[in-house]
C-alpha cells in the first residue's frame, strides 16, 4: 500500500492553487504592468491601428541605424574635409569618386592616386574568387560525403560545423599560432626535412592562408545548407535510376547536380556576398600585410575612416558606396534567379 | 570521378565499396583538420612561456622537473647527463658557465660535476601552466572585457527578441495599410550590411552621444531583419483560430501577442536567441570602430588589442583565446543539433 | 442573453461577394442554426456577427445597439471554433479563465465560474491538463466551457461537432440541446449537417451562395420547403424531385409517363409548362401497376432491418428513392408501381419556387 501514497486521488480542490503557482509571479507582474497601458492605448487608437504600434520600435531602429545612414552616406561621399558632421562638410560633387578612380592604368594599382583602394579591390577580387571556388567545392564534397550512409554522421557534421560559431578573432589567433615561425606547421616541415616558411610575411603565402582560414571557418555553414538540399531530394529518384542501371557518375551529373542547383546558386551568391565583405579574420591574421598584399576593401574603408592620421570620411563613404553597388548587384542577381526559378 | 561515385554509394553490410573507404578517410582527415587546430590551441595554452618558445614544440604541456636541495635557495632544474664513462645519471644544475654546467647529485648535494651542456637533456614532466589563466585575470582588464561582452550579449539579445517579435507579430497576424512597404523595408535592410554604412552609423551614434558606450554596440544591430523574418515565418504557421479565439475572449492585442503568440513561438525564439548570442559575442568590425577606450572593450576587441601588445607573451594570449572560445563551445556542445537544424531550416546565420 | 438583428449584410473580398445582403432577426434565447452546403457563406456570416470580419455593407445590432464597427473583443459574444482553438500552452483551467482574467474579474469569481462550468461539463478532474492530453470529446467540452464561463450575450458555434467521430457527435449533440435548455442563452450554430440542424434548432436558416433561402422551424422547413434547393437539401435521403408537365389545371404527367396524375393544385402554372413534383421517400407507396403514378425498375434494395430503401429508375426521370417500413421482400430488376401520397406532395414551378398547396 506504499504505492498509493505516490499516486493520490486527483484532488480537484487543489487544482486551482496549483494553477496559480505555475507561472512565475514576477514575470506575471511585469506583464501586468505592460498590459494596462497597452490596453489603454488600444482603446485610444483602436484595434486596427495596433499593428503600427507593434512595428514601431523595430522600424525606429531600422530608420535610425539603416535608412538615415544610407542617406547620410551619399552626402558624405559628395562632400570633403575632415569634419564628421554633415552640415560642416563642403560639397565637392563627384570629387571623392574621381579621386578614387584616378588611375594611370586600372591594371596596375600603383599607378592610381589612391593605390590602397585599388590594392584592396584587386586583393578582394583574388580572395573572393579563390575563396568561393574552394568554399563551394569543399562544401559540396563534404555535403555529398555526409549524405552517404555514414556511421556517426551527426558527429562528423558537428565537426565541420563548429568553427562557424567561433569568432573571427579567435579563428585568426588559432591559425596565427599554428603558422608562426616557430609554430607546429614549421616544426612538421622541418621534421620532414624541409625549410621553415614565413607563412604570414610572404605575400603569396599570406593570401593563401587568408583564403584557407576563411574557408576553414565558414565552410560548415554552406555544407549544412547543401546537405539540407541533398536530403530534400526524394530517394525514390535514386531508386528509379538504380532500376534503370544508371552509372553512378551519370546519376551525379544528371540527377543530383541539377536537383541541387538552386541550393548551389544560393550558396555561391551568398558566399560571394560575404567574401566581398571579408574583413575580420584577415585583419587579425595578417593585418592586411605583408605590406598591402592582403588588404581588403572593407579594411581600406575602416582604416580610411577611423584609423588613419587624417580621418577621411568622404573617401571612405565613396568607397563604401562603390562596395554597396557591387553587393546590391549581386543580391539582385540572386533575387532575379530565384524569382525566375519560382515562376 | 570520386565525387560522382560517392553520391550514390550505399553501404552494404557485406562488402565495402572503395568510395566508402574514401569517404571515411576524408571525414577522418576532416576531424584532424577541423579539431586539430583548436586542440593544439588548448594544449598550447597550458604551456609555460619557456616551453612555448621551444622549437620544435612538444605536443603536450611539459615543464622541466626541479628539486629543492639543502644549501640551495632556488629550486634546481634536473637533467639527464651522459657521463664520460658512457653511463647516464640524473643531476641538478646549479649554474651554467659558458658551455659548461656546474651540477650536483640530488642524492648527495656535496658531490659536484662539471658537464658540457650538450651532454645533458632536461628531465621533463607533464604540467599544466594554469597561471596562464589566472594571471591575465589579475593583471589585465580581462574580467572587464568579459563583463562588457556579457552585458552587450545579454541586453542586445533581449532587445532583439522583444522588438523583432513585435514586428514579426504585426507582419504575420495583421492586415494593414503599409504592410507591404514595411516588409520591403525589412528585406531592404537585409541587403545592407553595416560594413557599407559604417561612417554614417558612427555619426548617428556620435550625435546620440554614445561613442565609447556599450549602448553604441547594442543599439544599431538590435533590429535584425533576419530575426523578423525567422519569427514571422514561424508565426504564420500558428492557427488563426487561436488569435480569433483570444480576441473573442476579450484579450487586448498586446495580450494576444504576449500571452498567446509569444509562448507558442518559443521554438523560433530559441533559435533567434542562439543566433543573437553568437552574433553579439563574436561581433568585431563595428565595436572596433566605435569603442576606443580600454574600459569599454568587448572580449573580441580586447583580444585583438592584446595580440598587438603581447606579441611575445603568447602564453596569455592563448589562454585568453581559449577563454573567449569556451562559452561558444559549451553552447555548441549542448545545443548542437538545435543550432544545425535551425540554420539548415532558415539558411541564415 | 440578447437579441440580434442583421440588416442588409454584404461581405465582399475584392471582386468576390460572399454575402449578398442578409436580413435576419434572432430573438433572445433562441437557438438558430445556419445550414447550407460548403461555400454558402454561413461561416462568413457567423464571423461577421462575431466581429472577426468587417462587413462591406449593412448593419448589425445587438440588443438594439449598433455594433457594426465594434471590435470582436468588445461585442460580448463567445465563440466555439471548429478547431476548438484551445490555447495549447495553457491548462484547461487557464483556457477557461483566460477570458475572465481579461475582463478583470476577481480571482475568486474567476475560480468559482470556471469550477461551475467544469462541473457542468464533467471536466473537473482535467482542469490541470494541457489540451493535448485530452480526448477529442473533452477538448470539445473545454471549448464549450470557455464560452460558458463568459456568460456571453450570444453563443456562436462554428461547426463544433465536425471533428468528432459519429458516436460522439450524436452524444455531444444531445448534450448541447440539454445545455441550451439549462442555460437558455441565445445561440447561433453553423453546420452543414442537416441532422444537427433539425435536432438542435428553434429556427433553421438555410443559406445558399450568400443568400438566405428559407427561415423557419425545423418542421416548417421540412414540411414546406420554399424552393427546390431547400427541398433537396433538407431531408435524408433526399426528396425525390420529378420533372413533370402540366397537362390540364391540377393535372400533370410525370417524366415520360403518359398517365395523368391529379394533384391538389398547379397554382398559376399554365397548361403545357414544366413543373417539378416533390415526394419524400416515405411519402411514396408501392401499389399494383394499374394504380401507379409511375412504374420503376428496381436498381437496388437496401435492407436496414427496421426499414428498407428501394432505388429504382424510370425513363426520363432521375433515380427514385422509396422508404418502406420493416423488411420488404423486393428484388433487384423487379418492376414496381409507385403512387405518390397526394397529401404530402410538393410542387415547384418552372423557377423552382414552391406552389402553395396547403
Amino acid at each position: 500500500m506504499t504505492l498509493s501514497s505516490k499516486n493520490p486521488p486527483a484532488s480537484s480542490a487543489l487544482a486551482g492553487s496549483a494553477q496559480t503557482r505555475r507561472t512565475s509571479p514576477f514575470l506575471r507582474q511585469v506583464a501586468r504592468i505592460v498590459d494596462w497601458p497597452m490596453a489603454a492605448l488600444q482603446r485610444l487608437i483602436g484595434e486596427r491601428r495596433m499593428p503600427y504600434v507593434f512595428l514601431l520600435p523595430n522600424l525606429f531602429f531600422f530608420g535610425l541605424f539603416v535608412f538615415v545612414p544610407i542617406a547620410i552616406n551619399f552626402w558624405y561621399s559628395v562632400t570633403g574635409g575632415p569634419a564628421l558632421f554633415p552640415s560642416e562638410r563642403p560639397y565637392v560633387g563627384s570629387g571623392q569618386y574621381s579621386y578614387l578612380f584616378e588611375c594611370g592604368s586600372y591594371a596596375d594599382p600603383s599607378s592610381c592616386r589612391e593605390d590602397h583602394f585599388w590594392r584592396g579591390v584587386y586583393n578582394t577580387v583574388t580572395f573572393s574568387f579563390f575563396q568561393v571556388v574552394a568554399m563551394v567545392g569543399l562544401s559540396l564534397l563534404t555535403a555529398v560525403v555526409l549524405n552517404m550512409k555514414i556511421k556517426g554522421r551527426g558527429f562528423f557534421r558537428a565537426v565541420y560545423f563548429f568553427p562557424v560559431l567561433l569568432s573571427p578573432v579567435v579563428v585568426a589567433l588559432i591559425w596565427k599560432w599554428i603558422l608562426q615561425r616557430d609554430g607546429i606547421l614549421n616544426a612538421w616541415i622541418t621534421a620532414m626535412g624541409g625549410d621553415r616558411v614565413l607563412f604570414l610575411t610572404e605575400p603569396t603565402w599570406a593570401m593563401f592562408w587568408a583564403i584557407f582560414v576563411s574557408v576553414w571557418s565558414h565552410m560548415g555553414f554552406y555544407t549544412l545548407i547543401l546537405l539540407a538540399g541533398l536530403q530534400a531530394i526524394p530517394s525514390d529518384i535514386y531508386e528509379a535510376a538504380e532500376m534503370d542501371a544508371t552509372p553512378r557518375w551519370r546519376v551525379f551529373w544528371r540527377l543530383t547536380l541539377p536537383l541541387l542547383w538552386p541550393n548551389l546558386v544560393v550558396v555561391i551568391v551568398l558566399a560571394l556576398i560575404r567574401a566581398v565583405q571579408t574583413f575580420d579574420e584577415v585583419f587579425v591574421l595578417t593585418g592586411g600585410g605583408p605590406g598591402t598584399s592582403t588588404l581588403m576593401v572593407v579594411q581600406y574603408i575602416y582604416e580610411t575612416a577611423f584609423s588613419n592620421q587624417v580621418q577621411n570620411f568622404g573617401l571612405a563613404a565613396a568607397a563604401s558606396v562603390v562596395l554597396g553597388i557591387v553587393l546590391f548587384a549581386l543580391t539582385l542577381a540572386q533575387l532575379a534567379y530565384t524569382q525566375r526559378k519560382s515562376s | 570521378m570520386s565525387i560522382a561515385t560517392i553520391v550514390t554509394a550505399r553501404r552494404d553490410a557485406k562488402s565495402w565499396h572503395w568510395t566508402d573507404i574514401a569517404a571515411y578517410a576524408y571525414l577522418i582527415l576532416g576531424v584532424f583538420l577541423m579539431f586539430g587546430p583548436v586542440l593544439w590551441l588548448g594544449l598550447s595554452s597550458f604551456k609555460t612561456q619557456a616551453s612555448l618558445l621551444e622549437f620544435p614544440p612538444s605536443l603536450l604541456p611539459m615543464s622541466q622537473k626541479e628539486v629543492t636541495l639543502p644549501g640551495f635557495p632556488q629550486p634546481l632544474p634536473l637533467f639527464t647527463v651522459t657521463m664520460e664513462d658512457g653511463s647516464s645519471r640524473v643531476l641538478a644544475q646549479v649554474r651554467r658557465v659558458g658551455i659548461q654546467a656546474q651540477m650536483v647529485d640530488p642524492a648527495d648535494p656535496t658531490q659536484q660535476f662539471r658537464v658540457a651542456i650538450d651532454k645533458r637533456v632536461p628531465v621533463r614532466e607533464f604540467a599544466l601552466a594554469t597561471e596562464n589563466y589566472t594571471e591575465p585575470l589579475e593583471r589585465f582588464a580581462f574580467p572587464q572585457f568579459l563583463a562588457n561582452s556579457v552585458f552587450v550579449t545579454v541586453v542586445a539579445t533581449l532587445i532583439t527578441l522583444l522588438i523583432n517579435s513585435m514586428a514579426a507579430y504585426a507582419l504575420s497576424i495583421y492586415e494593414f495599410k503599409g504592410k507591404n512597404a514595411a516588409m520591403l523595408a525589412v528585406i531592404g535592410t537585409l541587403m545592407i550590411p553595416i560594413t557599407i554604412i559604417l561612417v554614417p552609423v558612427y555619426l548617428v551614434v556620435t550625435k546620440l552621444g554614445l561613442v565609447n558606450s556599450l549602448w553604441a554596440v547594442i543599439l544599431p544591430g538590435a533590429a535584425t531583419p533576419t530575426g523578423v523574418f525567422l519569427l514571422r515565418q514561424y508565426m504564420l504557421t500558428l492557427p488563426r483560430d487561436l488569435i480569433e479565439a483570444a480576441r473573442m475572449d476579450k484579450a487586448s492585442e498586446w495580450q494576444i501577442y504576449w500571452r498567446i503568440v509569444m509562448p507558442l513561438t518559443l521554438p523560433a525564439l530559441a533559435v533567434l536567441t542562439i543566433f543573437s548570442i553568437m552574433w553579439r559575442w563574436n561581433e568585431f568590425l563595428w565595436p572596433l570602430a566605435v569603442l576606443t577606450k580600454t574600459e569599454v572593450y568587448t572580449l573580441q576587441i580586447g583580444l585583438n588589442a592584446f595580440q598587438g601588445e603581447l606579441q611575445t607573451q603568447w602564453q596569455y594570449l592563448l589562454a585568453m583565446t581559449v577563454m573567449t572560445l569556451t562559452p561558444v563551445a559549451v553552447v555548441f556542445v549542448f545545443l548542437q543539433r538545435f543550432i544545425t537544424t535551425g540554420i539548415a531550416n532558415t539558411g541564415m546565420k | 442573453m440578447a437579441d440580434l438583428e442583421l440588416s442588409g449584410i454584404v461581405k465582399s473580398y475584392g471582386a468576390a461577394t460572399i454575402l449578398h445582403g442578409v436580413d435576419l432577426a434572432i430573438e433572445d434565447g433562441e437557438f438558430v442554426v445556419f445550414v447550407g452546403p460548403s461555400g454558402c457563406g454561413k461561416s462568413t456570416l457567423l464571423r461577421v456577427i462575431a466581429g472577426l470580419e468587417q462587413v462591406s455593407g449593412g448593419e448589425i445590432r445587438i440588443d438594439g445597439q449598433t455594433v457594426t464597427n465594434v471590435p470582436a473583443s468588445d461585442r460580448g459574444l463567445a465563440m466555439v471554433f471548429q478547431s476548438y482553438a484551445l490555447y495549447p500552452h495553457m491548462s484547461v483551467y487557464k483556457n477557461m479563465a483566460f477570458a475572465l482574467e481579461n475582463m478583470g474579474l476577481a480571482r475568486e469569481e474567476v475560480d468559482q465560474r470556471v469550477r461551475r462550468a467544469a462541473e457542468m461539463l464533467r471536466l473537473t478532474e482535467y482542469l490541470d491538463r494541457k489540451p493535448k492530453a485530452l480526448s477529442g470529446g473533452q477538448r470539445q467540452r473545454v471549448a464549450i466551457g470557455r464560452a460558458i464561463v463568459r456568460d456571453p450575450k450570444i453563443f456562436l458555434f462554428d461547426e463544433p461537432l465536425s471533428n468528432l467521430d459519429a458516436e460522439l457527435r450524436v452524444a455531444t449533440r444531445k448534450e448541447l440541446a440539454a445545455l441550451h435548455a439549462e442555460i437558455g442563452g441565445t445561440m447561433i450554430y453553423v453546420t452543414h449537417d442537416q441532422v444537427e440542424a433539425m435536432t438542435l434548432a428553434d429556427r433553421i436558416v438555410v443559406l445558399r451562395a450568400g443568400r438566405i433561402e428559407q427561415i423557419g422551424t425545423p418542421l416548417d422547413v421540412y414540411n414546406h420547403p420554399a424552393n427546390l434547393f431547400v427541398a433537396g437539401f433538407i431531408g435524408s435521403p433526399r426528396m425525390n424531385l420529378l420533372p413533370s408537365r402540366v397537362t390540364a389545371p391540377n393535372q400533370v404527367t410525370i417524366g415520360n409517363e403518359t398517365r395523368p396524375v391529379s394533384v391538389p393544385s398547379t397554382g398559376s402554372a399554365p397548361v403545357g409548362s414544366d413543373i417539378t413534383l416533390g415526394a419524400r421517400p416515405e411519402h411514396i407507396d408501392v401499389v399494383p401497376e394499374a394504380e401507379a403514378d409511375v412504374v420503376i425498375a428496381l436498381d437496388l434494395v437496401e435492407q436496414l432491418g427496421g426499414e428498407t430503401y428501394l432505388y429504382g429508375s424510370a425513363p426520363g426521370l432521375p433515380q427514385i428513392t422509396v422508404r418502406q417500413d420493416g423488411q420488404a421482400g423486393h428484388e433487384r430488376g423487379q418492376r414496381l408501381g409507385l403512387r405518390l401520397k397526394r397529401e404530402a406532395l410538393h410542387l415547384f414551378d418552372a423557377d423552382g419556387h414552391a406552389i402553395r398547396i396547403r
